[in-house]
């Protein structure tokens, strides 16, 4: 649901459709949705991925940009520990993101609408049932209104 | 102002079936940035990128987003048509609406949403992006083969072929690998040693072609092209330039191992070398099991030796060495069977595949007869077991071993053939036979050399006072049946060789659920990794048979070949960058930087500030999340592309 229409209108909690967005490395994860994609493993629209070379490249700032813009889960997906195509890309990624998780959840984002997981190329069924157990999640949640009042115009 | 124009592609109708092309279209006119939309039934095809060319120069577009599969299968067929049409290559940006939406989703209204909030994302990117030239990169003109087995072997002679330096790496103070092992090959029924002895001094004798046994890979680091790697040659106790092969040392040594070649059915010296036609024919001192190491007395082989060549005092030897390509060579094990208690491998007349092999070997501990282990007394019964840990979730592996079928075949044979009066059971689940003139090898066994096959795994071995009980239900009968029998052979699942771990850390390549190395498309990249510059040859990728290593083996050189044959490699142009004028000098940066490739820059208007490498920085990105002053940008993934891309999504 575009943004704009989420503000305006009182949600109806039972036919809420979260938007996910998902932040996924290009060798495993991104990998690992394709497979689940040519795998035909089926999962919600809800989530969107955009492509990163490593996870380690996601700055904490795009995961606050989408909660600002009206992301009402974050996803961010890398090679397993050890797995990493850059050697030690993941292993900042799990140190940043487990001191930002902290500061989610200072700010008073619920801290079931990030997560940081690790999915290889050849789990496409990993990256499928992470879409949709994170998306019936944020059914539960309902809509991530509390950095709303960046998206007022 | 950019003109940016959309292309969308039907894939057939594996992406229109599920969104809508019109909607999708009608969704996105109107967007400020959106200059010319299309769509075709199959934009890959020459008819489709001509299209993309032709409006690229006749709508003189300046970013195009394609709405196609994933850019990992075709972003480089797009982004060369770009190239051809004088767009650069890397204002063209793929929009994934096929495995990342039509494949995965079936409500047609939902997926053509998605599709357009997807292709939203690639406009607002392509808006954002530079156009970018990639740097080159030198290339060594030498080949590192890690691992001497009849894989590394192919690989390297093909290379040497065509006229590049090689170096093999093996472990072992022998090449030959598991193939020298072997007694026959299935299905012919050749010699192994004398197919693979020809192969080993070719490659001993080769111009082209260095040998380091003995030794192992300490360390790699670099990229295609430029790998700098250290290999560690381990203290042979002989020098081997002085070392003429004579072969007295071995036969006065005093000190016993069991032999690693004879899978332990006999001992060798401590001085010694694996097997009679080894390569090179230069001993080794085993320092754990020679009395000199261990009480400091003896020494005999030096004695004895006419050239002086002993060396009690050698030290391990760091070689450091630059290459422009790396194959993993790297083979399988055997999986113990100690860990199935059921079948007692404990017992002597328990053996493994293997160590059969050794045994009707005419140059193995018997001399080729028959024996059991225990007594040395000729079996009047034998029993093979098939998928010990193969195709066994719960307590082994899950993946099918491939060779056992037709080695057991083939060994069932040879008894038979030799020994016409001895029964041979075969226990097994299912027999896979697909390969060129296995099936009617098979088929052989069974019908012309009377070995029973019985479909069903066997429960339990007991040992009894002289024979061996075996426990199995027949599956096809449901009868149980109890067998006594004077030997059982074993066919242990085939596992990767138990340095793989180390070898896939070293190198930066992933092993898939079984350990096996993984290639990088299971299809059209067999002998690639995902590390450019690394290729995989033989059993360490799955369990092969000779021909296939063979064949993968050939086709890792050509891959190879590819790299050295070319003086220099493009680089990719996605590399982070430094905008000096706001660099705060702390370096961060250069901390988190797995390449090094951030240095310390003094300039005269910044002062010391950092500057990035190109030619050592691969992408990742690490320091521009890490960089205080957000100064260092990765070009083709830059904030603004990406913080673009989330607002496209999220809008």
């Amino acid at each position: 649901m575009p943004v704009k229409e989420k503000m305006n209108k009182q949600i109806d909690k039972n036919n809420f459709e979260p938007l996910l967005v998902a932040f996924c490395c290009n060798w495993c994860s991104y990998a690992g949705a394709d497979l689940a994609g040519t795998s035909r493993m089926g999962y919600p629209e809800n989530i969107k991925i955009i492509r990163v070379p490593c996870s380690c490249r996601i700055n904490p700032g795009f995961v606050l940009r989408a909660f600002q813009k009206g992301a009402d889960g974050v996803l961010i997906a890398g090679c397993h520990p050890g797995d990493c195509h850059y050697m030690t890309g993941n292993y900042y990624t799990r140190r940043r993101f487990t001191v930002f998780k902290e500061l989610l959840n200072y700010m008073g984002i619920e801290k079931e609408r990030f997560k940081v997981d690790w999915i290889s190329a050849s789990e496409g069924k990993k990256f499928a049932d992470t879409a949709t157990e994170f998306t019936s999640k944020l059914k539960e949640l309902g809509p991530d209104r509390k950095l709303r009042d960046s998206r007022w115009k | 102002m950019s003109k940016i124009g959309v292309f969308i592609c039907w894939c057939g109708s594996n992406i229109s079936e599920t969104v809508d092309i019109e909607k999708t279209k009608a969704a996105l006119e109107g967007l400020p940035a959106l200059d010319y939309i299309e769509d075709y039934q199959y934009l890959c095809s020459e008819i489709g990128q001509k299209k993309i060319a032709d409006a690229i120069k006749n709508k003189n577009l300046s970013g195009v987003v394609v709405a196609s599969c994933s850019p990992r299968m075709h972003e480089d067929t797009f982004r060369n048509a770009a190239e051809d049409a004088g767009l650069n290559p890397y204002l063209l940006e793929i929009a994934n609406i096929r495995e990342h939406c039509s494949w995965v989703h079936s409500n047609k209204e939902k997926a053509t949403e998605k599709s357009v909030a997807l292709i939203r994302a690639a406009i607002n990117k392509v808006k954002h992006n530079q156009p970018l030239t990639p740097g080159s990169i030198p290339v060594n003109k030498r080949a590192l083969v890690i691992g001497g087995g009849i894989a590394g072997i192919q690989s390297a002679i093909d290379i040497a072929e065509a006229g590049y330096q090689v170096d093999i790496v093996e472990r072992t103070p022998s090449i030959g690998g598991k193939m020298a092992q072997i007694d026959k090959t299935f299905p012919t029924l050749d010699c192994s040693a004398c197919i693979l002895t020809p192969k080993m001094v070719e490659a001993s004798r080769h111009e082209n072609i260095k040998l380091h046994t003995y030794s192992e890979v300490a360390r790699v680091d670099g990229y295609v092209g430029n790998f700098d790697v250290e290999i560690k040659k381990k203290p042979r106790s002989i020098d081997e330039d002085k070392c003429t092969g004579c072969g007295i040392c071995l036969e006065k040594c005093p000190g016993k191992a069991p032999s690693e070649f004879e899978e332990g059915l006999n001992e060798r010296n401590a001085i010694y070398t694996p097997f009679p036609q080894a390569v090179p024919n230069i001993p080794t001192i085993d320092r754990d099991n020679c009395i000199k190491f261990e009480k400091d007395k003896c020494g005999l082989c030096a004695r004895v030796c006419p050239t002086d060549a002993i060396n009690f005092n050698q030290e391990e030897n760091i070689i450091e060495e630059k290459y422009g390509i790396i194959i993993t060579a790297t083979g399988y094990q055997l999986t113990d069977p100690d860990q199935f208690g059921e079948y007692h491998y404990n017992n002597p007349d328990v053996i493994t595949g293997m160590e059969f092999e050794r045994i009707i070997n005419a140059a193995g501990p018997t001399g080729g007869k028959l024996q059991r282990p225990s007594n040395s007394e000729k079996p009047d019964r034998v029993v093979f077991v098939q998928c010990v840990g193969s195709r066994d979730k719960a307590r082994g592996h899950s993946h099918c071993s491939k060779i056992c079928c037709m080695y057991t075949a083939k060994q069932a044979m040879l008894i038979r053939e030799k020994y016409p009066e001895t029964e041979v059971y075969v226990f097994y689940i299912d027999i896979r036979t697909a390969g060129k003139g296995f099936e009617e090898f098979q088929r052989r066994a069974q019908e012309d050399y009377g070995v029973n096959y019985v479909k069903g795994m066997v429960g339990k071995v007991f040992p009894g006072k002289d024979k061996l009980r075996v426990e199995a239900i027949d599956a096809m009968t449901g009868e149980f049946l109890e067998l006594d029998s004077d030997l059982v052979i074993l066919s242990p699942a085939a596992i990767p060789d138990q340095k793989a771990g180390d070898v896939s850390r070293q190198l930066g390549i992933s092993q898939g659920a079984s350990g096996f190395f993984t290639e990088a498309h299971p299809k059209l990249k067999p002998v690639e990794t995902q590390t450019a510059g690394i290729f995989l040859a033989g059993a360490c990728q799955g369990p092969k048979d000779i021909p296939e290593t063979v064949a993968q083996a050939s086709g890792a050189a050509a891959k190879a070949i590819g790299i050295l044959s070319k003086d220099s490699l493009v680089n990719n142009p996605c590399v982070a960058e430094v905008n000096q004028a706001d660099c705060s000098s702390c370096f961060s940066c250069k901390e988190v930087c797995p390449y090094s490739a951030i240095e310390k820059d003094e300039t005269e208007k910044h002062g010391m500030v950092a500057r990035v490498n190109e030619a050592l920085c691969q992408g990742c990105g690490a320091c521009t999340v890490t960089c205080r002053s957000s100064t260092i940008n990765l070009k083709g993934f830059s904030n603004k592309e990406i913080l673009s891309e989330v607002d496209a999504i999220c809008l």
